[in-house]
């Protein structure tokens, strides 16, 4: 390997280098100057974005090369999805800045914790053999667990930390044990090498299943779905907004990603043993997170639950192992990394009096309150409920036209018919916002940056719907379609 | 006809006052004469710009006209295509004028976030154009979801006291219908590469495949029209609905399910509507004198009418769909051309009329604030003017020869009795049930003695709400008297779809 080739790990080494910048330069700052950490952290994405978005590595219509004896892939997929992790980051540190502000807890250790975390997500994203895959799970499990015990004053916080510590260790383990199940039977780290061994095998072998098995643990652990979603709404409840942002956006990209690679470039072969498990794991996810959302008071709970049912339509964009699937998949994921970013920006949008918003009822009457944002938080709702022509509706629409494509038209009905169930609870909070009066008429009052922010990603709700032609296409001709 | 204009002319009437209601939300909620004066202007820029429709329609043609067609979604071959035939433009004049004359009709009577009222409706009445004119499925289903979301906001802000269980249950019983005419589409796309409506008309399908989309179809279309037993949203819908919402829910709204079986199921799936017609009929029939007779009974003017609406829909269901019955019979479709025009004309005047009641019991409401029938008798005494257009609308709706009401039940009467006696027997019905509910509802609330205070103190309808239910009496009466234009406007894409649904498409 050659300096040159290095450089296709640019992006990594960039985010790497400016995470250890930031904790250094941390230490000679005073603290009326701490905005500059903010300032650097934005840097680092939008640079991160830039190296990317140049990279300049598909020669001759090459569309992938693999680093460091092909545990690293650089492709298509990884682009676009470190790209959109790259500006849901931006919208994070935007919002947490706030937030972080508002609670007094702006301190270095979140941007660098968060920086580690995102370098674990691109290494996710773009690991290409077992090893580089648990390297970057672990990465962004590590940092979020210190994130989500952020707040060192909030009992619920350490609760959360702890609880999602354990079942995440938990899982990890499961993962471990399935990839060396996996390593067993076929002498292979790297996913083509799997692949091409399991060619050899067939795969009805019994270990391999073994290995599949707690292989979609893992992935379910990290995409939250029904059965393995127990930490989902404690820690969305727990963790300060501030994190929760992140847990609820960028690493379901990177599980994308882990779900795509695994299953598809090292599993492949065993698309009809995995396809029946997502399945499952898809309808329940949508039955339960619909159910369960309806009942809460809470609003990050009922988020968490919603994002529940969100996963269970990424599933079912995986299972038909279609190039379209994968695309759809991804075009789902990105889109609910976005319209995610932006609810948990209203909950901070709406803890600006300096109480933290909790209960749905603080919604209450915001239209009168401040008619603009009721109206994005309104964007955001319809548009997670799948009504066209907000983003959210696109996205559905993608992934249950892979699902009818592959004859699988029950899973479609299902997942339909769950999701007017859902629009409810989404209904519920426009319902809030719009039908009621206001219990507290204090004003909204946030700076322009924050306020800026989320009319961007209130206008890439509404504009990426009406103008879906261009993500869609993006996704789609990442997968050669 | 000029060329150039024509070539957009379907976009600016769709997204003008989409636009428009941007401008009006900026007017701001402090200034709600701002927004007032700017709605009706949009609205009128809207009316008048939609004459073309009317003024440069080819009649001869069963052609799409005003096509305009660009990629959108290229990956899916999804088209933002546009176009209207003699079943959608008049549909779309109808939109255009009531879209002024809601805004006229809230004038006074909306007076909390006037801004947010205003651009609502614009925002429904571009949409409602897209949903007419589009050409592409895809599209077409984004402008029927979207339209939900500004009815749903209209209902739950500006409506009575059980609003939010009344919109809710607007909201999710249209949504659940739709969805699964979205699988249908989804289906019918992978089957034939494209979403293009037309083209789907032309896509040979086996009969076992037509009766499931068709009975997707049936899911969204039913629920919209309202058919028996899936009516039950609508009179919450419109008894909470503030009176511009319940005007536009029964003169627009409803006709959108009616078109929906124009445009989808009988074209696309005429074997299975052929084979089962007799679900449709059977519906249409149990709403036109079930419901008749649960009109009968109500105590509130508004859900009256919301039954009688539903009674009248299921005229259209019932001419559209006896057309198979007819063409076995006679083996001609001169019969059932008869139905499928008495159907449309059946929801233009129903636009008109049912648009015209709502509004009067509007004009009652803003006085009295009740629209309980047992609150009023001898109005007629204190408001005259007003006793005159009601009366009128009331007849209207019982079907008196001479008016709108009349043309379209008569044509589709006569149309039934060659599909089978007892069809027309029952139909007919409704001119003894529709006459029933409507005169004595005339007699209850217009005319005897005066019964109470409030409506002693009653004063007759000014300018403002004479111009809008003068505009629509006119209608009412040049429609009733001479319907040819409109016949003949729809004359030529009647005769197409016939032509093309008696000819099977299983493979």
């Amino acid at each position: 390997m050659n300096g040159a080739q290095m450089l296709l790990a640019a992006p990594e080494f960039w985010v790497l280098v400016m995470a250890c910048v930031i904790m250094i330069v941390d230490l000679f700052l005073r603290e009326e100057r701490r905005g500059i950490i903010h300032m650097l952290a934005m840097l680092t994405v939008i640079f991160a974005a830039i190296i990317t978005l140049r990279g300049g590595y598909v020669v001759d219509g090459v569309q992938s090369v693999t680093i460091f004896k092909g545990s690293f892939i650089r492709d298509p997929v990884g682009d676009v999805l470190k790209v959109f992790s790259f500006v849901i980051m931006g919208l994070i540190f935007t919002y947490s800045k706030f937030y972080l502000r508002t609670f007094k807890m702006f301190r270095a250790d979140f941007f660098t914790l968060s920086l580690f975390a995102l370098l674990g997500v691109m290494l996710l994203i773009s690991a290409n053999s077992m090893l580089m895959i648990y390297l970057g799970l672990e990465l962004i499990s590590l940092s979020v667990y210190a994130l989500v015990a952020f707040d060192r004053n909030s009992g619920r916080g350490t609760e959360a930390a702890m609880k999602y510590f354990v079942l995440g260790s938990m899982a990890s383990g499961m993962l471990l044990y399935g990839m060396s199940m996996i390593y067993g039977a076929t002498g292979s780290l790297i996913l083509p090498e799997i692949a091409a061994a399991i060619q050899i095998r067939g795969p009805d072998d019994i270990l391999l299943i073994f290995g599949l098995v707690f292989v979609v643990v893992g992935i379910a652990f990290k995409f939250g779905v029904v059965p393995f979603h127990m930490w989902i709404p404690d820690v969305y409840e727990g963790a300060p907004p501030a994190v929760t942002l992140f847990i609820s956006s960028v690493p379901k990209l990177a599980a994308f990603a882990m779900a795509y690679r695994f299953l598809n470039t090292g599993l492949g072969e065993l698309h009809i043993h995995w396809q029946s498990m997502l399945a499952s794991l898809a309808v329940l996810s949508i039955i339960l997170g619909n159910l369960a959302a309806i009942m809460q008071t809470n609003i990050r709970r009922m988020l968490a639950y919603s994002t529940i049912s969100h996963m269970g339509f990424v599933m079912l964009g995986l299972l038909p192992g279609t190039a379209f699937g994968f695309g759809a998949s991804m075009y789902y994921v990105i889109v609910y990394g976005i319209m995610s970013v932006a609810s948990f920006g209203m909950v901070i949008l709406l803890s600006s009096g300096g109480v933290e918003a909790e209960n749905l009822d603080d919604f209450k009457g915001l239209n009168q309150r401040n008619p603009f944002y009721a109206a994005i938080m309104g964007l955001i709702m319809f548009s997670m409920a799948g009504v066209p022509p907000m983003v959210g509706f696109f996205a559905k629409l993608m992934v249950l036209q892979a699902v009818i494509e592959a004859g699988l038209m029950w899973l479609a009905i299902t997942a339909v018919v769950f999701s007017v169930i859902g629009a409810f609870y989404y209904l519920r909070i426009i319902k809030y916002m719009y039908f009621d009066d206001p219990e507290n008429e204090s004003v909204i009052n946030v700076p322009v940056d924050f306020g800026a922010a989320l009319t961007l990603n209130g206008a890439m709700i509404l504009g990426l719907g009406i103008f879906s032609g261009s993500l869609i296409a993006i996704c789609m001709s990442s997968f050669g379609l | 006809m000029n060329g150039t204009m024509n070539g957009f002319l379907l976009s600016i009437l769709i997204w003008l006052p989409i636009l428009g209601a941007v401008v009006v939300l900026l007017a701001g909620d402090q200034r709600p004469s701002l927004a007032r004066a700017l709605a009706l202007l949009i609205s009128a820029a809207t009316f008048l710009l939609s004459l073309p429709l009317f003024f440069s329609f080819d009649t001869s043609t069963a052609a799409m006209q005003f096509v305009e067609s660009r990629p959108w979604i290229e990956t899916f071959s999804i088209y933002y295509k546009l176009g209207v035939d003699g079943f959608s433009a008049p549909l779309i004049l109808l939109t255009t004028l009531f879209g002024i004359l809601v805004v006229i009709a809230g004038w006074r009577s909306i007076q909390k976030n006037v801004n947010q009222y205003m651009a609502a409706f614009l925002v429904m009445e571009g949409l409602m154009i897209g949903v007419f004119s589009a050409l592409d499925a895809l599209l077409f289903y984004v402008f029927f979801e979207a339209m939900l979301i500004p009815m749903f906001l209209v209902i739950g802000i500006w409506g009575g006291p059980r609003r939010v269980y009344a919109t809710i249950k607007f909201f999710l019983y249209t949504f659940l219908g739709s969805v699964f005419m979205l699988i249908g589409l989804i289906y019918l796309y992978i089957n034939s590469g494209t979403w293009d409506i037309l083209a789907w008309h032309e896509l040979p399908l086996s009969l076992t495949v037509q009766k499931w989309l068709f009975i997707g179809f049936l899911a969204a279309f039913a629920v919209k029209i309202p058919m028996f037993p899936v009516h039950t949203w609508l009179p919450d819908a419109h008894v909470e609905a503030p009176t511009g919402g319940s005007v536009i829910l029964a003169a627009i709204m409803l006709k959108i399910g009616g078109y929906g079986f124009i445009r989808f199921s009988l074209p696309i799936t005429p074997d299975a509507s052929a084979a089962l017609d007799w679900l449709v009929i059977g519906l249409s029939l149990i709403a036109v004198v079930y419901i008749g007779f649960v009109a009968l009974a109500q105590q509130d003017m508004k859900k009256l009418i919301a039954y009688s609406s539903i009674s009248h829909m299921g005229f259209v269901t019932l001419g559209l769909f006896i057309a198979f019955s007819i063409y076995r019979n006679t083996g001609g479709v001169s019969g059932a051309a008869l139905g499928v025009e008495g159907a449309m004309v059946q929801m233009i005047s129903h636009g008109f009329i049912s648009g015209a009641l709502f509004l009067t019991v509007g004009v009652l409401y803003d006085r009295v604030h009740s629209r309980m029938i047992k609150d009023y008798g001898g109005v007629a005494n204190t408001m005259p003017w007003f006793a005159l257009f009601a009366v009128f609308f009331l007849m209207a709706n019982s079907g008196l020869p001479g008016t709108s009401g009349f043309v379209g039940e008569f044509m589709v009467i006569l149309a039934a009795f060659q599909a089978n006696f007892w069809f027309a027997f029952l139909a007919a019905l409704t001119l003894i049930l529709g006459a029933a509910y409507s005169l004595w509802l005339a007699k209850r609330v217009i005319f005897g003695a005066v019964t109470n205070q409030q409506v002693e103190s009653l004063q007759d309808i000014n300018a403002r709400e004479a111009l809008v239910l003068g505009v629509l009496a006119v209608a009412i009466l040049f429609f009733g008297l001479w319907p040819q234009p409109l016949v003949d406007m729809m004359q030529a894409s009647v005769d197409n779809l016939l032509q093309h649904i008696v000819q099977s498409k299983v493979i």
